[in-house]
This record gives C-alpha cells, structure tokens and sequence, in this order.
C-alpha cells in the first residue's frame, strides 16, 4: 500500500534530535507538546475504556443493586452469582464448547489452507493462479451476508445443516489470510527456493520444509484473527444450527436480549464470560496483532 | 498441507512458469471451497432472484417480477435508505476517530501510548452482540448511565431507545466505537511509513504540528485512507447484529437495515426468490463502491 522509498523505523533514532534546536529548548519545547498530546490521549482512551469497564464492573453487582439509585461504579458488595447463574442458565456452558470447537477448528484450516494459496500465489506464477488470484479478491467485494439465502440453500443441499461443518467449511476460505501469506511469501528471497530445487528438493517439501516454519509469526496472527472472527460470528451460526445443543456463545446471548423482560444480572454475566476468551489471547499474543502489517482485502 | 505429492520435474527448468502441478496441489483446497461457497451460491442467487422459489418444492420463473415489486415496496426503501443514512453517518466518524487515535498513539510527544493502544483495541475484541448489550446497558433509557447523568447534570431523560433517530445514533456511536481498534492499526502502519525526513523539513520550514498533518501525513496515507472508506463502507452496509442486539432494528421496524430486511423476507417468510433479488441489489450496491472508489485510487495515485 503506502510504498515509500525511505521507511522510517530505520533513520527514525538517528535523526531524531535534528528536529529540535538545541538539547535546552528541546525540553521544554517537548513539555509543552507532551501535555496537550497525553492529555488528548488520554481522555480518548477513557471514552474507549470506560465503557467496558462500566461493564464489567456491573457484571459484579447483585441483581437487586443493578438499577438502584444511586448507580455506583463500583459494586458495593460484589458477587458472582450473575455469573453463576449465566453459566447455568439455557446451556450456557455448552454453547460455550461448541463455539470454542467451532472456532479451533475453522482456525486450524484458515491457516493452513491459506498458507499453502499464499505461497502459492508469491512463488509460482502461470494464468491459473492469476485467474484465482482476482477469484480471491472477488470475494473482499461480496461478504458472504450479502448471499445469505443462496449460500444457506448451497449448505442445505450439501447436507450440512445444522452440523458444525455447516458453519466451518463456509467460513475456511478468506481473502485476508490468503492475501496475508502471499505479502509475507513475496518477502522471502526466490534465491531459497532456488538453492533449495539445486539440491534436489521437491516442490512441495521445499513448501512444507523450509517455506511452512518460516511464516510461524503470520500464521499466529491469521489465526488469531480468524479465531476473533469466528468466536463473535453471530449470523451465519443462526442460521445454520436450529438444534439448542449445538447453539454458539453469540446466539445464546441474543437470546437472552431478545427476550420480552431481559433478565439483566444474566445477559451481563453470560456477555462478561463471553469475552475472556478472546481478551485473554490478545493479551497474551498482543504483539502478532499489533505489529502486523496487515492492510488488503480485509474481511470476516 | 500434508499431501506430499511426488511431482518430480527432472531436471530444475529456469522458469517458473514450468511448474504447473505443485502450485495447483496448493490451491486446489481453497479452489474447491471458492467453487462451493462462492460460485455456487452467487449462480444460484441469481438464477432464484428471477422466480418465486420459497425454498421448498417447485418454482416458477417470474422474470423481472421480483426487482419490479422490490423498487414498488416501501419497507425495503425504508432499509435501504436507513442503510445507506447509517453508512454516511459511520464512515466519517470512524474515520475521524480512528486517525485521531492513530496520530495520538505515534505521536512520541504523548505518553502511555502503548497502554493506550491496547485499550482502543479492546472494543474490537468484543462481538457484535456483545457491544450491542454494551451500549444497550449504557444508553437503556429508564437504568442507563447515561441518562442517569444527564438526570444528574438537570437534563431530562434522553429517549435513546424509542426515538428512532437517536436510535440510529447510539449504533453508530457504538459502531464506530467497536471498529477504532482495527482501522487505527491500518493507520499507524501508514503513518510509520511516511518518511521522517519529510516532517524534518517541513518543521524547519516551520510549519507546526497540525500544518504537517494537513500537508504531510494526509496526503501521504490517502491510499490507506480510500482502503479504509471502502471497507467501512461494506462494513457498515452489511451491518446486522450490533442492531439486533442493540434495538433490535427498532423502535418497531424504523432501524431495520438491508441485512436484516434479507433475513426476515428469506428466511422468516420463506421468500427465498424476493429475498435473493434484495441481496443482487445490496451487491450491486457493493460493487458500484468499490469501482468507485479503484477508479479514485487510480487517479489519485496516478496524479
């Protein structure tokens, strides 16, 4: 995308100083920068935080405390019987294994398969893969909501309705994950694979060798994202599965909102412990999303 | 991954073009679900949008019919024109509040950014629905927070659920609230490529802070920025759960989006063929943004 000739991480340390004057006036001069920025940011963040955390915070108040008034920040005598009751209630915990097979599952096959189209698409180069190549990105245009009911006939006749491979095999193929390997693959030198076929090596084990190992770190971010993709995915699992065992977390919840009197203590309770799972990977695996570079054909 | 096929061209040809077999070894998994999950359903889309299929049993061709009653019925304008209000409102505000984070969180002047980060991120983690019962809990109108201090501060109770505009607001304001995190990423990574040399100049010329932004870094990340529109724009165009959890397209039906219109008209009353007929519209829709916008990218780039 934005391809300049002169990246910054690299001058970024050496030429800093040159901005500022002197060391004296660069001081105070950053003082005067520095606190409109840090306040700026920081009343940003508190917008974006608070929120969640009102939240979560509110998941701890027993159900009688929650519309009492005055509204408390912080709960006066926390408890987790919302949570409790949540983890009880309709299923909950079982939506909660279904989703997280689901979600293992689609991750494992989005990576792979996405690995191999993306090397392939780098490293090789004939009409067929050009062809598949605008095939791809053909798909960032038409998000999958926008053929809901032919895609949800082409699943029925299939004869996957209402299984788990109803709502992963759909979801495998993805244009970011594809696009995400090929950007990486371009990246390593062609000499590799060269020296690699002078040795004698096939094709393929030259792919699963050599290529496979190296793109560890694009491969954790991939499946980090389609991890978040398939664990907030609400739509598709609707329409898919019509049996309650095989409901997923997202349905469960709606469920609960869509109720005539929404059970509050529940619905906040069931949506806290809906996102640990994913705040504790990110936590975890924070600098494979922060850091990549990921900018084409972005999609769910 | 683990078919090792044995394809052995005997001797290493110079051109990579030789290699036919290996290659389509590798896409073959990804060509299959492209033909099932892709090609089929958009043929078939198309083929019912001309008849009166409702998903079982037999159908008649109906021809036009469909986008002919389509442009005739006032609840899919109504969705259509919510959809694109509600596009029109996300876009922009996302944008800006993205960018401003973005250069807040770059910007060396400012301090915590990291931690910061993480907390613009956060709301990206969550689902849909889950950020829908977020901003429901905040905005309900009788238990609300924000009502309650609006109540507080002297104002009266704000109708945020029974006014359908301010409705529409609250899910834009979540919205754009849920997708800081990701189009923020988008722009600092352009923004860390626009050369340091450049701000360099430009501050010994004198501009200042806000004088770089407009004629350096603006410019710099447009084609960032038009990826960011474009996939906003179907971001917002497709938008359905943050509704349902959040007001459920409603007060009544008035915030009921495209997606939604397609689901109740498919698969609540089985109009399958009416209901492939809106989605041909939603994605003819689509792709006229996204001409659109590679015809202004070109241009731009080319200039």
């Amino acid at each position: 995308m934005t391809t300049t000739d002169m990246p910054r991480p690299l001058d970024a340390d050496a030429k800093q100083p040159v901005s500022k004057q002197s060391p004296r006036s660069a001081a105070r001069g950053g003082i005067r920068r520095a606190v409109p920025a840090t306040t700026l940011l920081w009343i940003l963040a508190f917008l974006y935080g608070f929120p969640v955390l009102w939240f979560i915070l509110s998941a701890f108040k027993p159900a009688s405390d929650l519309f009492s008034y005055p509204l408390t920040l912080v709960p006066h005598n926390p408890t987790l019987s919302g949570f409790r009751a949540a983890w009880d209630s309709a299923n909950f915990s079982q939506y909660f294994i279904n989703t997280a097979i689901v979600c293992v599952i689609t991750t494992i096959l989005t990576v792979g398969v996405s690995c191999c189209t993306g090397y392939a698409l780098a490293k090789y180069d004939n009409k067929w893969l050009k062809a598949f190549f605008l095939c791809i990105l053909a798909t960032t245009m038409l998000p999958g909501e926008v053929m809901l009911a032919p895609e949800f006939l082409v699943v029925r006749n299939l004869g996957l309705y209402n299984s788990f491979a109803g709502i992963v095999l759909p979801a495998v193929l993805t244009a970011t994950g594809c696009f995400m390997f090929r950007q990486f693959f371009l990246t390593v030198p062609d000499e590799l694979v060269e020296a690699a076929r002078i040795d004698g090596a096939r094709e393929l084990a030259i792919f699963a060798r050599i290529m496979v190992p190296l793109s560890r770190p694009i491969m954790l971010t991939l499946a980090i994202l389609s991890f978040q993709w398939r664990w907030n995915d609400y739509i598709w699992p609707l329409l898919m599965l019509n049996d309650p065992n095989k409901f997923t977390v997202q349905i469960g919840i709606q469920s609960i909102v869509g109720a005539q009197n929404i059970n509050w203590s529940v619905l906040l309770g069931a949506s806290v412990i809906s996102m640990i799972p994913l705040i504790a990977v990110f936590l975890v695996f924070q600098r494979y999303v922060m850091g990549a570079d990921i900018n084409a054909g972005l999609k769910d | 991954m683990t078919t090792h096929a044995s394809t052995v061209s005997a001797s290493p040809p110079r051109k990579r073009s030789k290699y036919t077999f290996a290659p389509l070894v590798l896409i073959a998994a990804n060509v299959v679900l492209f033909a099932l999950f892709f090609v089929w359903p958009a043929v078939i889309g198309l083929v019912y949008s001309f008849t009166n299929y409702t998903g079982v049993g037999v159908f008649q061709w109906v021809g036009l019919d469909n986008y002919h009653n389509l442009f005739g019925d006032s609840t899919f304008y109504d969705a259509l024109t919510r959809t694109l209000l509600y596009t029109v409102l996300f876009v922009p505000l996302n944008f800006a509040l993205s960018l401003l984070a973005a250069n807040l969180v770059v910007s060396k002047h400012a301090k915590g950014s990291s931690l910061a980060r993480v907390i613009f991120f956060i709301p990206w983690l969550l689902s849909p629905i889950v950020v829908g019962v977020l901003w429901r809990w905040m905005f309900g109108e009788n238990f609300g927070l924000v009502n309650y201090v609006i109540e507080k501060l002297g104002g009266g109770a704000v109708p945020w659920q029974s006014n359908a505009d301010l409705s529409l607001l609250v899910v834009v304001m979540a919205a754009s609230w849920m997708w800081t995190g990701f189009t923020m990423l988008l722009f600092i990574a352009a923004i860390k490529n626009v050369p340091v040399s450049y701000y360099e100049a430009a501050s010994l010329d004198g501009a200042g802070p806000w004088r770089q932004f407009i004629s350096i870094t603006l410019p710099s990340i447009a084609p960032t920025s038009f990826i960011v529109i474009l996939l906003n724009t179907i971001n917002a165009m497709k938008e359905y759960p943050v509704f349902v959890a959040l007001n459920n397209g409603g007060p009544g039906s008035s915030n009921n989006l495209l997606v939604q219109y397609i689901y109740e008209t498919g698969f609540k009353r089985g109009q399958i063929g009416y209901a492939s007929a809106a989605s041909f519209v939603l994605m003819l829709i689509l792709m006229a943004v996204a001409i659109i916008q590679l015809i202004v990218n070109r241009r731009v780039e080319n200039r």
